[in-house]
């Protein structure tokens, strides 16, 4: 109608895409504390050119990508040197758009004695999903890398004991995964059905 | 071993040694058959049907008489998925599900993740100051209330029937008020991304006020049921022991670490909601026990009582300020108003979009079938729930959906200590080193 392309539909869900920019990596000076916590890492461990990827200054919080080979020795730095003294747990992201780099675990890091908190963060191939433990270095890891590996597969080596925490022990797949369907039924009413959550339509 | 069925004790055999499946009555034959069993160890599986393990926990013991040598915790009982489900609704929906995750801390789910969002859209500084205030003044009712119930069923646990009759009593009034101001006495949904979801009924300040007074002095009796009573300390002093050093490695926060003599409270390192404009003193002990844990909760009834004060003191001259942020592409459109058949959407906003507004009919529609977009990115916003630091991991691709969103609940990370506080100790010890730690296992399966 009106020489419209395509399907002519204009209430939003045909096909409009928006790009999205995510955010970069950042270039110093990063503000606030984190120069110091920059600086200070770099002092205290000389490989920090090769062990952290990227650097991402966003709303007011600095999150340190790290190679997984890396992470142990930077965790340690940053616990005895920096004085990062509590983990406030891991927590799984999954982008498979993110090729080669799908799974993320990413930690948030807090320093009582400086009052400052960072983030750590580190990308897997889903192909490969091996991450070393941090329960060495915060014992409160334990139950959150068993809950990363409940809901996304991610297999933290060293781990004392690394099985299913949330989910039966007998349960196949991993929940939080964006491959992992919500599920759930239809409901009737008066002849009209309302489809599960997953399955209604959505923006882009 | 046994040569008749007991009905209460039946026992079978299976690889990993004798296996008793107890149902209450008549004990004596279980007693009989174990003193007879040639190993001193026994494992006993408390939970997650239990009266004093505090919510569906199980407990795996392992036994030498008395003595526990072994605690592992069994949960995932109340995983409900809400982590999973909240990526197929938009960011408003999601407060209606957060609210349900820790079901006695209702508004510190929906703060966490609402600062969340805010920080994410950049609006933090735009919320309206009155905003802020009823939000603070509503967690630390929440407080009350949460707390309530942790020392109430604590005491309960551990034999001491009649706190939690007082303990529930005072928590009615704390859910009365909540009832008042959001309508909900539980998972309000009340706190929503910009601000709250309505202003306050007519009369709050004037009611909110006298419940405090009302509340301080039952306090004051209360107090002297539990503190100082000899029975009660014999059964939580020195019991449940964490120092400082275990609790920073095992990430415990809350009470369980201010008990180490740590003032770890957001509320007075890394302030949000303006908690910065409030006075208060962090409550800390120095016992590492049960009991200081205890007193913690007890002293921190009254700072939030104070807090509420100054919250009552700072609402009377917020009279018809905004409680939602101005950005009409953001707030969300509910004007509630109590009609004849209750709570409802307010008729003069219906006579709006439905006669007189084209664009306001559009916003709403917009906005409640579509939601808005939140710039890519991720945060980390923490509050400081009863229990302890209350996280929220919030992720966007840009989209009207949250990405991710996963949270760091504070009865997670503590009920871990579990078996750092429990072993070595008595059977009957481990109710009280739980009942310390007040897990909410709503909370901490998710």
């Amino acid at each position: 109608m009106f020489g419209a392309a395509g399907t002519g539909d204009t209430s939003g869900y045909g096909g409009l895409v928006r790009t999205t920019a995510t955010p970069g990596s950042s270039q110093r000076p990063y503000g606030g504390y984190f120069d110091q916590v920059a600086d200070d890492l770099e002092r205290a461990y000389p490989d920090f050119a090769d062990a952290i990827e990227r650097v991402i200054v966003d709303r007011g919080e600095l999150t340190l990508h790290i190679k997984r080979e890396r992470l142990v020795e930077v965790a340690l730095i940053l616990r005895d040197k920096l004085k990062f003294e509590m983990s406030m747990g891991v927590s799984g992201v999954h982008y498979p758009e993110d090729k080669n780099r799908e799974l993320h675990a990413v930690y948030h890091l807090l320093s009582v004695t400086n009052n400052q908190r960072i983030r750590l963060e580190v990308s897997v191939p889903d192909t490969d999903p091996h991450i070393p433990s941090l329960v060495e270095v915060w014992a409160g890891s334990n139950w959150n890398e068993r809950e990363t590996y409940d809901m996304f597969g991610i297999i933290f080596d060293g781990h004392p004991g690394l099985t299913r925490i949330l989910m039966p022990d007998d349960w196949q797949g991993h929940p939080q995964r964006k491959d992992y369907a919500l599920g759930g039924i239809g409901v009737e009413y008066k002849g009209a059905v309302t489809p599960p959550p997953s399955d209604r339509r959505s923006y882009k | 071993m046994s040569t008749y069925a007991d009905p209460y004790a039946s026992s079978r055999e299976t690889t990993e040694g004798t296996v008793f499946s107890v149902t209450g009555g008549d004990w004596d034959s279980l007693v009989t058959e174990i003193g007879q069993a040639k190993e001193e160890r026994v494992v006993v599986n408390m939970g997650p049907q239990h009266p004093s393990t505090h919510g569906v926990l199980r407990l795996v013991l392992e036994l030498e008489g008395e003595t526990v040598t072994e605690v592992r915790c069994g949960i995932g009982y109340l995983h409900t998925g809400i982590e999973k489900n909240i990526e197929f609704r938009n960011w408003t929906q999601a407060t209606t599900f957060v609210t349900r995750m820790d079901y006695l801390s209702p508004l510190f789910n929906e703060a966490a993740y609402c600062l969340g969002v805010e920080k994410l859209l950049g609006i933090t500084g735009d919320v309206p100051e009155k905003a802020n205030v009823i939000r603070v003044m509503m967690m630390e009712f929440n407080r009350i209330s949460s707390h309530m119930v942790a020392l109430g069923t604590g005491a309960l646990e551990l034999g001491a029937l009649s706190p939690m009759i007082f303990c529930f009593r005072e928590r009615e009034k704390v859910l009365d008020i909540f009832e008042f101001i959001s309508g909900l006495r539980m998972n309000m949904a009340y706190i929503r991304p910009g601000g709250v979801a309505q202003d306050l009924p007519a009369g709050a300040v004037d009611k909110v006020l006298a419940t405090v007074k009302d509340l301080r002095h039952s306090f004051k009796d209360n107090e002297k049921l539990l503190v100082g009573n000899s029975i009660w300390m014999k059964r939580t002093e020195g019991i449940g022991y964490l120092d400082l050093a275990g609790a920073t490695t095992l990430g415990v926060t809350g009470p369980v670490i201010r008990a180490t003599g740590l003032p770890l409270d957001l509320r007075k390192i890394q302030p949000y909601s303006g908690y910065e404009n409030y006075n208060f003193d962090v409550v800390t002990a120095d016992t590492c026990d049960v009991y200081g844990r205890f007193l913690i909760r007890v002293n921190e009834l009254e700072q939030s009582l104070r807090i509420i004060e100054q919250c009552a003191e700072k609402l009377k001259s917020l009279e018809g300020a905004p409680v939602m942020v101005a950005d009409k592409k953001i707030a969300w459109p509910a004007q509630l108003a109590i009609g004849a058949d209750g709570m409802g959407n307010s008729l003069n906003h219906i006579r709006e979009i439905m006669g007189t507004s084209m664009e306001s009919l559009i916003h709403h529609f917009k906005l409640v079938t579509e939601g808005f977009r939140v710039p890519a990115g991720q945060v980390y916003s923490a509050v400081e729930s009863p229990r302890g630091e209350l996280g929220a991991h919030v992720v966007s691709d840009g989209g009207t959906r949250p990405y991710r969103v996963h949270f760091r609940e504070p009865s997670f990370n503590n009920l871990q200590s579990t078996s750092a506080m429990c072993e070595g100790s008595m059977v009957a010890d481990i109710i009280g080193a739980v009942a310390s730690i007040d897990p909410v296992m709503g909370g901490v399966d998710r």
